[in-house]
């Protein structure tokens, strides 16, 4: 390819031209098969993907659905300014960063943790509790919301039960704005820790057991296999999942903030993530131009992410990098 | 871990009367079926439900491998002149999107998909992760299987039903699993795009029976002003069991395939 670049270009630029096309064309013909197999997926993402990427004009618009996406008129940054004027930006903005850096380090650490303990207990258990382990992740958030009802009623939950049982006052927790943050995280590493404790096992697996038996001779301890060859060669890893949910900081999990709280506005200060404000502004408010500013605000800022931590990454480590 | 999905099939399994005089107990003071009773004596909308769900899941989890697998295929071959391009192109998605609004109005005001099944199915159909996971796994086949059957005169499609698919199995094995289990699950779907109550999907009918019930029993100045007794609502314990019958299947399912997992992420996740 490369050469051609050299080549003087004696040839008129026409004939450089259709000759460019015959032979870009001779190159799809011998790869067309595989072509076609990629195609539905191509496809696939360029409609409901690619597509909608333009409707981020309405960003800009105040839509109206007689006028359509293209005749609506333009109104500048005005819906911008409307939702980072107000008290909401702040609010959803910061419960979404700090609840999604809350659960990457909270579960990184338990998931590695949990994988390494796994590595360590015999053949036979490990089934057992991969199991156990895995059984959250498979149930939907609406399936989790009744299980943390069962929990957080108000009069039959088992918590105020067990606080009964101690004499303490039964308490609100649909209302009881504070408890929320331990609340929404602890029900998401229940959930979410299986996954992840297995894509770190799976690592472990992977790990050539010579390296184990090298240091076995060599009279390491089993920390020092941990901290020594099962972490180190973990990293990569370990970084890319990183840079994936560092990606995701500006995107929650809508699912988890909008069921397990039950949608009860006492919670909206600290359970209001971008996500469910952008759903309840389309489906509640009907602000069209306006959610979908946020969203806008939400995949510029979290793509600023991804290539940042990438950048970042890659100064340290190149090997370690996604791209 | 499971204890608090113990609770619930517990609570379920609880006389209502003993719930609101003592509260949900991990083991029930006075076991009763009336809640499983109860729900099945009008079985029409869970039935219906259940059928949604079944079809969602299994025309979902077919399509969704053929497309998954068949565009991995294509991008883990390193002759593939587009292949750089492709991947990209797939993983760029998972960067940057459009946002939740701009693919609402696609589906309901452009393609006429709302109140349709085929909208809890197709935009759904290729995950850019499974992809990647596919293509992690294809790319440790040596090519030289490949060029042996391209000299043996198979083309590509061929290749690729008679050899990729058959040699994936256990990542196919993997992906299918977590591709059902997602259509199993789905609800955001159904929440922002299924009105009609003949379409409504299992999660669906569970979200909508808890939003019902808890707009009463939550509503502070309602139940300050209406003295109702709690008896009187909706059974605590039908919600619970209806949360059964809608996890149930699925968590006595998995345990059977867990076996693929380990393998099919092991070769799958490493350095996609």
């Amino acid at each position: 390819m490369d050469k051609a670049v050299i080549r003087p270009q004696t040839m008129g630029s026409k004939a450089a031209k259709k000759n460019w096309f015959a032979r870009e064309w001779k190159h799809f013909k011998k790869n067309s098969e595989l072509f076609l197999l990629a195609l539905p997926g191509v496809l696939h993402k360029l409609i409901f993907l690619y597509l909608p990427m333009f409707g981020l004009v309405l960003a800009f618009k105040r839509f109206r659905f007689d006028k359509g996406i293209w005749g609506s008129d333009w109104i500048g940054f005005k819906n911008f300014e409307f939702f980072l004027t107000s008290d909401n930006a702040f609010r959803v903005t910061r419960n979404t960063i700090l609840y999604n850096c809350g659960f990457i380090l909270i579960t990184t650490v338990s998931a590695l943790t949990l994988a390494v303990l796994l590595n360590e207990v015999g053949k036979r258990w490990v089934k057992v509790y991969q199991t156990a382990l895995f059984l959250p992740y498979f149930l939907s958030w609406v399936v989790v919301s009744y299980i943390t009802l069962g929990f957080l009623d108000h009069s039959n939950g088992y918590l105020n039960h067990i606080l009964a049982l101690f004499g303490t006052e039964p308490v609100k927790w649909y209302e009881a704005a504070k408890a929320w943050p331990t609340i929404i995280v602890v029900v998401n590493l229940w959930k979410g820790i299986g996954f992840a404790t297995l894509v770190y096992y799976a690592g472990i697996i992977g790990i050539d057991q010579e390296y184990y038996e090298a240091a076995k001779m060599d009279g390491a301890s089993r920390i020092r296999m941990v901290t020594g060859i099962t972490i180190p060669l973990l990293m990569p890893l370990i970084i890319i999942l990183l840079i994936i949910s560092i990606g995701g900081i500006f995107r929650a999990d809508f699912g988890l903030f909008y069921f397990i709280p039950n949608d009860s506005s006492f919670l909206y200060p600290v359970t209001d993530v971008i996500d469910t404000y952008v759903y309840r502004s389309l489906k509640v408010v009907g602000d069209i131009g306006m959610s979908t500013a946020v969203g806008l605000y939400q995949s510029v800022v979290g793509f600023i992410f991804v290539l940042t931590a990438n950048v970042i990454v890659k100064k340290f480590n190149s090997e370690n990098s996604l791209w | 871990m499971v204890i608090p999905f113990l609770l619930v099939v517990s609570i379920s399994l609880t006389a209502e009367s003993s719930i609101v005089n003592g509260g949900y107990r991990l083991i029930p003071q006075v076991f009763s079926l009336e809640a499983y009773r109860y729900i099945l004596e009008a079985p029409l909308i869970l039935l219906r439900a259940y059928g949604v769900t079944i079809f969602v899941t299994v025309v979902g989890t077919v399509l969704g491998l053929l497309f998954v697998s068949m565009t991995a295929y294509s991008i883990s071959r390193r002759d593939y002149r587009y292949n750089r391009i492709t991947t990209f192109y797939i993983f760029f998605t998972m960067l940057f999107s459009g946002g939740l609004v701009p693919g609402y109005i696609l589906i309901t005001q452009y393609l006429h998909m709302k109140d349709t099944i085929w909208v809890l199915i197709i935009p759904g159909l290729l995950s850019p992760f499974y992809v990647m996971v596919m293509r992690g796994f294809l790319m440790k086949t040596p090519v030289e299987i490949y060029e042996s059957a391209k000299i043996d005169g198979a083309n590509e499609y061929r290749i690729f039903f008679t050899m990729v698919i058959p040699l994936a199995k256990p990542a196919l094995a993997t992906l299918g699993l977590m591709i059902s289990f997602g259509y199993w699950n789905e609800w955001f779907g159904g929440l922002l795009y299924i009105d009609n109550e003949k379409l409504v999907p299992l999660q669906l009918l569970l979200v909508r029976m808890m939003s019902t019930i808890d707009y009463l029993t939550t509503n502070p100045y309602f139940a300050s002003q209406v003295d109702i007794p709690m008896d009187l609502f909706p059974k605590l314990s039908a919600r619970m069991a209806m949360a059964v019958l809608v996890a149930g299947p699925m968590t006595i399912v998995f345990p059977f395939f867990q076996r693929y997992f380990v393998k099919g992420l092991t070769v799958g996740s490493l350095k996609g």
